[in-house]
């Protein structure tokens, strides 16, 4: 399918085969790399499409490896971390991940997630989104300000572009985590939150006042103008 | 005004051992000095009376015996040289009388011919009283009387002149004015020395006091920093008295405390430390460990029956284990008191819809329609929307497993006081006294239906902390045959006080809720 190249980060060998045989049934392609220093070396040499990342790691610890992965690509990234503490989740999710999944995790689930990162690049849309001074172009997946492109992740991409599509429309962070991420039932908002934080501290001109994503106290978020 | 005044009074009263004692003081020695005053003063004034009785009598005593000598030396009993000779004694003894000793002299003569009285001024007639006991008693008799305007207080002697002829009685009065002086002096004196007592002695209290109460209150002061925490805080100690060794032992105290405290700090970091670790540690495993049963339970069709079973069971006993994994990690974390609340504005009728929509289908299962009654305006709480999800999840996932089959409503509305979500189902119930003790650790209510329920036990247990945590309540109410009610209670804010939670426990104080019809019951 060609869109199924994963990079596995964990030094746990166990899991890690484990993981390689549950994700080869599933029809991905696995590499593996079991320790942060050589992390970001594998990434560039694998180009894989999806990476998972054991947050605990030997060596350079996750969160680190999460940020140099992110200073160079926009590749999705999903996190396996041990603690479900909202420290730890916000601090990777802060980092740069798309997307956390707590051990221990049903294999349907972690496939699930993988397929919702990956999903939306299977999905071409072509048209121009214009919000406050941001124009998005959604076939290039190109978002920029007077002519100079900011770079987002196809995450906050898709953030954006959701929100956008419907200006003034006030969306429930379940809506989001259903519209974006792909999951229903999810009570975890933390996600929408740091994504949307992520997202502000790129797109808008003064991340304390923003003018394009706006906040609904108790509801959720709208896309500006106020 | 003066209620406020007398508050005041009476905290100050209350709160302060200083004004106790000096204000005990001044009443007891206030009491003491004025009991020994009025017997003082009862004694000097019967001393200086006696005094004067003693000296009119022999002032009288002396006047008798004048006047026995002149009345006896008359010969013709006519009446003009009678009141001659009376005129004549009367002003010799009246010459005696001097500025120091003053008093009036009367004659009376009670001669059958009729009386008359001879007298100086001012001295009109003898009480009759006194005259009664004279003329009776033929001796000499005294009596107190008050004398012209203004009722000046005097003393009158009187006696029987004892003549042959008889009939004369001699009264001498005695203005009291200069005894009275004296005494008024002494009372003033008294007075002033009596109030000069009490003062000081109420100084000397509030100085003795003071003395004891400063170290105390200094004590009081330590004892307050130690309490908010500054556990480094000692008293001084000074010199080897009693003082002195309260300080110590209170720094004895305050040292002992300070390393209990650090002992417990450094245990509770170390425990959580520990579940930290338990909790990686574990978790690797057990994913590892859950992909290979997937894995093996997906091609379970493939295996003989035997094995599928195994796999299956395999499969069953993993969620169970990883459940009650979970649970005993939170717990623990709580217990360590390493939760952090993370609270956010949400609308909490969000939150109940998802619980209840997680219980659909485990009630259709069972029989039993879950009732939402939500206001229809958002109800914006600041809470942990993970922690809360979880608490009413777990609230209404125990109501429809405890249902049987009954339908289950689940209530939320925001008042003055906080906000509140009730769940109720119409099950067993709960027995007296087991409305605490379902928020206990492995608790069952029915021993024998432990292995059917699902649950790990520890699901009320932790919602009790989560509800904790954002300073609410999470109570039970529960009545055999009855059903029973856990009432979710929570502040605007965490940590905000709450006031009357807006929804009753009992679902009895409900009367706006109808008892459900019959068409709702089943799914």
């Amino acid at each position: 399918m060609g869109k199924g190249r994963v990079l596995v980060v964990d030094d746990d060998p166990a899991l890690a085969e484990m993981l390689g045989i549950v994700l080869r049934t599933e029809g991905f392609e696995p590499s593996f790399v079991a320790d942060g220093d050589r992390a970001l070396a594998a990434f560039r040499a694998t180009k894989p499409d999806l990476v998972l990342l054991d947050l605990m790691l030997p060596g350079t610890d996750g969160i680190d490896v999460c940020r140099q992965i992110r200073a160079e690509s926009g590749t999705p990234i999903v996190m396996l971390t041990a603690r479900g503490d909202t420290v730890d989740v916000v601090l990777g999710l802060e980092s740069g991940a798309d997307d956390y999944i707590v051990k221990p995790f049903k294999p349907k689930e972690l496939v699930a997630r993988m397929r919702a990162r990956l999903r939306r690049n299977e999905v071409p849309t072509n048209d121009v989104v214009e919000i406050a001074d941001l124009v998005i172009d959604t076939a290039g997946h190109v978002v920029s300000r007077d002519g100079k492109a900011i770079g987002l992740t196809p995450l906050e991409f898709d953030l954006l572009t959701a929100l956008a599509r419907k200006p003034g429309h006030v969306f429930t962070r379940e809506q989001l985590l259903e519209q974006v991420w792909g999951y229903r039932h999810a009570a975890d908002t933390r996600l929408v939150n740091v994504h949307v934080q992520r997202l502000r501290a790129k797109i808008e001109r003064d991340p304390e006042r923003p003018e394009i994503v706006l906040t609904v106290r108790g509801v959720g978020y709208k896309a500006g103008p106020p | 005004m003066i209620p406020d005044l007398a508050t005041r009074l009476l905290h100050r009263w209350r709160g302060s051992l200083q004004t106790r004692v000096a204000v005990t003081t001044f009443l007891l020695s206030g009491l003491v000095v004025v009991l020994l005053g009025i017997l003082l003063l009862h004694q000097i004034r019967s001393g200086i009376l006696d005094a004067k009785q003693r000296s009119s009598l022999s002032q009288l005593d002396f006047g008798l015996q004048r006047a026995t000598d002149q009345l006896s030396a008359i010969e013709t009993a006519d009446s003009a040289s009678v009141s001659r000779t009376a005129s004549a004694i009367i002003s010799e003894l009246r010459d005696r009388s001097s500025s120091s000793d003053s008093y009036e002299v009367l004659l009376l003569s009670t001669l059958p011919n009729g009386e008359s009285e001879t007298t100086t001024s001012e001295f009109k007639t003898a009480p009759g009283a006194l005259r009664q006991v004279v003329t009776r008693s033929n001796h000499e008799a005294w009596s107190y009387t008050s004398i012209g305007p203004g009722h000046r207080p005097a003393l009158i002697v009187g006696g029987t002149v004892p003549t042959t002829t008889a009939g004369y009685q001699l009264y001498y009065l005695f203005p009291l004015t200069q005894e009275r002086q004296t005494l008024y002096l002494v009372e003033r004196t008294m007075l002033l020395s009596g109030l000069l007592i009490v003062l000081l002695l109420v100084a000397i209290a509030a100085v003795v006091t003071r003395q004891v109460v400063r170290p105390v209150r200094h004590a009081a002061a330590t004892a307050e920093r130690l309490a908010a925490g500054r556990l480094r805080d000692r008293m001084s100690v000074r010199g080897e008295d009693d003082l002195a060794s309260l300080a110590s032992s209170f720094n004895r105290m305050a040292e002992t405390v300070e390393k209990q405290i650090s002992q417990l700090r450094e245990l509770s970091r170390v425990q959580r430390r520990f579940v930290a670790d338990v909790s990686h540690e574990l978790r690797t495993p057990i994913t590892t460990i859950r992909m290979a049963a997937d894995v093996l339970h997906e091609s379970r069709t493939a295996m003989t029956p035997e094995l599928a079973r195994s796999a299956e069971l395999l499969q069953i006993e993993l969620d169970r284990f990883e459940a009650l994994l979970a649970d005993l990690l939170e717990i623990s974390r709580h217990d360590a008191g390493a939760v952090v609340l993370d609270a956010e504005p949400v609308d909490l009728r969000s939150l109940v819809r998802r619980a209840v929509e997680v219980a659909e289908p485990l009630a259709s299962r069972r029989g039993c329609a879950i009732a939402m009654e939500l206001p229809a305006e958002p109800v914006v709480v600041e809470v942990d929307a993970r922690r809360i999800d979880r608490v009413l999840r777990n609230l209404v996932v125990n109501a429809v497993e405890h249902s049987d089959g009954q339908p289950v409503d689940v209530c939320l509305l925001g008042g003055d006081g906080g906000v509140c979500v009730t769940v109720r189902d119409r099950g067993r119930g709960l027995r007296p006294g087991e409305t605490s003790l379902v928020f206990g650790r492995f608790w069952r209510a029915d021993p024998a239906r432990a292995r059917t329920s699902g649950g790990t036990g520890l699901g009320l247990s932790i919602a009790l902390e989560d509800a904790r945590l954002h300073g609410g309540w999470l109570q039970a109410w529960g009545e055999i045959g009855k059903g029973s009610v856990f009432r979710l209670t929570l502040p605007w804010r965490p940590g905000q006080d709450i006031g009357e939670p807006p929804l009753p426990l009992d679902p009895a104080e409900r009367v706006d809720v109808p008892e459900p019809r019959p068409e709702t019951t089943g799914v």
